[in-house]
């Protein structure tokens, strides 16, 4: 900590290339079964072997974590970016499907933190049902796109309840009239009597109930379409969906957080824990749109001919093309998430968030509109998830309740807080440690357990709560400001500890030594830093 | 419809409800103890509950062939659960709220969760490693039984009490009598002794009973202990109810206790033990929603099945905070800025 101020890292271009070079080769020969059954038998054992694997993996990915850290040349830090991404990874993912499929995985569950981070990390607001938004995402386009839609209209034909074009119009007078209606008492000044809370509720209640009706009309109408639709619906679709789900996502978000925001911190964060419940359950228990636990499946993607094209020039097989696709999707999204989080950290609003993060009464005091506020801050981080979860959907292409448990809400925000919470690059890189460890290390390791004859129950492919509490416990307890800190954070969770030293360099001295320190592995990371912060105490 | 079948079926249900509402109290006792403290909501409460639950089962299934009175094996694993659920919940505070003790709230709440997370995958390793997960209690004998043996006055109750549709169980009415037992010595430490008083003051202003001469992280440790003692015998009453339980099974009955909580006003003891018996009796009407229905002839409530009884608790639990976030008995407070 009394490193001089004036010191700066040196440039480590050339080290940079050199690990990235490394590790890419690895990671190419230990994906690509011939190459690697060309290589010697000893090194052939050590490569082949599931856990060395997803470590060569992770050692890849670092590099990405390297170039964004160190001191390097842009040019060279670019390179590896565009190289790593584009090239190398989906070269690995022609050779083998798996690492597409982590590296979905890993942009699905980074989008996630991200959206979880502008509620927590940023607006302070503590919330433990964020997977029910991904769930939102997830059906609406398992629904719409696999054979589950032509099971509901069959249903609204054969029950049609007399609905039909009368209604549609009735329907639909009710919601213009309502919405109309809505807006004009909205618009009144003066005091808020109890008969203007009265109609407006009323209103309210007209509205959903209008658009029930024109919903269950244009099911009836719909239904002689059925047949056509046993595939689901066409998949250029996806686009509009796409959206719908962002759209859908950020509804349910704010209907989800009206009646709940006006709460404080803990009650908040058990309502959105119950609530989060209650659409797992309506998912769980709605057979008729979601089949119940037995999950919707097959579920399509887009269409895109040009991308299979290309991909079919690159030796890609049939089934991989979805995964490219998949794939680049889920860059560019994560490129647009990260930008807008950056302009939103920025803004006006990011900083109102700051504000109620700090200090809920001060921020009301200074002007910043609460519900509101916090509104846009759940609607934000539930859209991510939205379009996230139709992505997860057209992965897997296989939905069921058993996605959307508790326990992934906990793993979203366990990332969150091991990158450290307000932190972009931080949430990205939580992100990124606890799904290689979910998806990769674990199960490489559970395989070797089990041929150790170790007992079923401390699998560690099974230990995922007990990794997920102790990566919470041990964050908050001995580095609550995460593995990559924001700044600010950091500066006031470590207020007073250390007066001598100006806090901004020694953080920046922190933050440097995090990354060549290899935090990949949770629990070693946190033990270093426990000692770490002890010898400062 | 048959309003003699109607009233009987819902005297009965209400009965259940009331005996379920009353391991409910015991739980939420714990949750509002250590709310009153430290404005904490223990979540890992759930599964210091769970940990007698677990402790219970051990002792039944040792002594399942001790040749000593069932009811001297039950009050064996009460004790043992108190014991063992108390030191834990003191443990718990000891490591993982006490060094936040001037964190900003969230953070010790995360650790709660973080703690609940491990609680719940040490248990499941622990009897995992016996070959078990979900753990039936070996009852002594008699226990199970439906309500009293041969005595005949009391047959004759017994008959009264089938005649207006209850059901009752001897282990269920041992379930009331030891938690109306457990509430009232909790009554009596807290508002009739020196350490209850301490309690009390360290809830109400931490600092100045300080300076009162009062040290208040172990009456803090006082209250995790007392809490969780109780944590341990709902766990053991819960088991007696259920019969099976597992290392994940804390999480429901812990958020409807903490619903029970929340609904009576939180930091309330009244308060916890009448939404306690609420929410039991709510969670029962709400697990026969479609046998009601039938009775009443009304089609629409048969999906209604217990599949929603828990998010019941939870819509319940949103239209308390919005309507009434004091609950039924708990006081305002104004934050001071």
């Amino acid at each position: 900590m009394s490193a001089p101020t004036s010191v700066r890292p040196p440039d480590r271009t050339a080290l940079l290339l050199t690990i990235a070079a490394v590790t890419s080769l690895l990671m190419l020969v230990s994906q690509h079964s011939e190459w690697l059954a060309a290589l010697p038998a000893g090194l052939q054992n050590i490569l082949g072997n599931s856990l060395v694997r997803s470590l060569v993996l992770t050692l890849f990915l670092a590099n990405l974590l390297f170039a964004y850290r160190w001191r390097a040349q842009t040019w060279a830090k670019l390179l590896i970016g565009t190289v790593c991404l584009l090239l190398i990874l989906p070269w690995a993912g022609r050779d083998n499907s798996a690492v597409f499929d982590l590296a979905i995985q890993i942009g699905i569950f980074a989008a996630l933190s991200l959206g979880l981070n502008i509620v927590v990390g940023l607006a302070g607001l503590l919330d433990l049902g964020y997977i029910a938004f991904f769930a939102v995402g997830a059906y609406v386009w398992s629904i719409v796109g696999s054979g589950q839609l032509s099971k509901i209209l069959t249903y609204y034909g054969a029950n049609s309840g007399g609905a039909g074009t009368g209604s549609l119009l009735l329907g639909l007078l009710i919601t213009l009239a309502t919405a109309a209606s809505l807006l004009w008492i909205r618009r009144q000044k003066g005091a808020r009597t109890r008969l203007a809370s009265f109609s407006f509720a009323l209103a309210a209640f007209g509205l959903v109930a209008g658009l029930v009706l024109v919903a269950r009309s244009i099911m009836v109408l719909a239904a002689p379409q059925a047949a056509a639709l046993s595939s689901g619906i066409n998949g250029n679709f996806f686009w509009l969906f796409l959206a719908l789900a962002v759209l859908a996502a950020a509804i349910v978000g704010i209907l989800i957080g009206l009646p709940v925001l006006r709460l404080k911190g803990d009650y908040l964060a058990i309502i959105t824990l119950g609530l989060g419940e209650v659409i797992r359950v309506l998912a769980n228990n709605l057979t008729l749109y979601t089949n119940g636990s037995q999950g919707i499946t097959p579920i399509g993607s887009a269409p895109v001919p040009w991308l299979d094209a290309i991909a079919a020039q690159l030796g890609f097989s049939e089934d991989q093309y979805n995964l490219l696709f998949l794939y680049l999707l889920v860059l560019v999204l994560i490129g647009i998430i990260i930008m807008v989080n950056i302009r939103l950290d920025r803004s006006r609003i990011g900083r109102a968030w700051i504000a109620i993060r700090e200090d809920e009464v001060a921020a009301q005091a200074m002007g910043v509109p609460l519900v509101r506020t916090k509104l846009i801050a759940f609607a934000t981080g539930a859209s991510f998830a939205g379009a996230m979860g139709m992505i997860f959907a057209a992965k897997q292409t296989f939905v069921s309740p058993e996605s959307f448990i508790l326990n992934e809400s906990i793993g979203v925000l366990s990332m969150v807080i091991l990158g450290g919470m307000g932190s972009i690059p931080g949430v990205i890189l939580g992100a990124a440690v606890v799904t290689i460890l979910k998806l990769s290390v674990l199960p490489s390791l559970g395989e070797i357990t089990a041929t150790l004859n170790l007992p079923q129950q401390v699998n560690p492919n099974q230990l995922q709560r007990l990794i997920f509490g102790t990566i919470l416990v041990l964050m908050m307890l001995f580095r609550p400001e995460g593995l990559l800190p924001s700044r600010r954070q950091a500066m006031v969770l470590h207020e007073g500890e250390e007066d001598n030293a100006p806090s901004a360099s020694s953080i920046g001295a922190d933050s440097e030594r995090d990354a060549t320190a290899e935090p990949y592995s949770a629990g070693e990371a946190t033990r270093k830093d426990d000692e770490r912060t002890g010898g400062e105490r | 419809m048959d309003v003699q079948a109607l009233l009987s079926f819902l005297v009965g249900v209400v009965v259940s409800g009331l005996v379920l509402g009353f391991v409910y109290a015991i739980i939420a006792l714990g949750y509002t103890m250590v709310y009153g403290v430290l404005q904490l909501i223990n979540f890992a409460h759930s599964e210091v509950f769970i940990t007698g639950a677990v402790v219970g089962f051990e002792v039944f299934r040792v002594l399942a062939t001790a040749p000593i009175n069932g009811y001297l094996k039950l009050i064996i694993a009460l004790l043992s659960a108190m014991i063992i659920s108390g030191l834990l919940n003191v443990l718990i505070e000891r490591l993982a709220y006490r060094p936040l003790r001037n964190a900003p709230r969230l953070v010790p709440l995360i650790t709660a969760i973080g703690v609940s997370l491990i609680l719940q995958d040490l248990l499941r390793i622990l009897e995992g490693f016996q070959g078990r997960f979900d753990l039936t209690y070996t009852l002594p004998q008699g226990f199970s039984n439906t309500f009293c043996g041969s005595t005949s006055s009391c047959a004759a109750f017994g008959s009264f009490l089938s005649g207006i549709g209850v059901q009752l169980q001897i282990k269920e009415v041992i379930l009331v009598v030891v938690a109306v037992l457990m509430l009232a010595l909790l009554n009596y430490i807290v508002n009739y002794t020196r350490m209850g008083r301490a309690i009390r003051a360290v809830a109400q202003d931490r600092v100045t009973a300080g300076l009162m001469g009062i040290d208040s992280n172990r009456m803090i440790s006082l209250t995790f202990l007392i809490g969780g003692a109780l944590g341990g015998v709902s766990g053991v009453l819960f088991g007696l109810k259920f019969g099976t339980i597992n290392a994940y099974s804390g999480f429901d009955p812990g958020i409807v206790a903490f619903t029970a909580a929340v609904l009576g006003g939180i930091g309330s003891i009244p308060g916890a033990v009448l939404g306690g018996l609420v929410l039991g009796v709510i969670q029962n009407l709400i697990g026969v929603t479609n046998i009601l229905g039938s009775l009443l002839g009304i089609a629409n409530l048969q999906s209604i099945d217990a599949s929603y009884q828990r998010i019941g608790a939870f819509i319940l639990l949103v239209v308390i905070l919005i309507v009434k976030p004091t609950g039924l008995l708990g006081r305002s407070n104004t934050e001071k800025v």
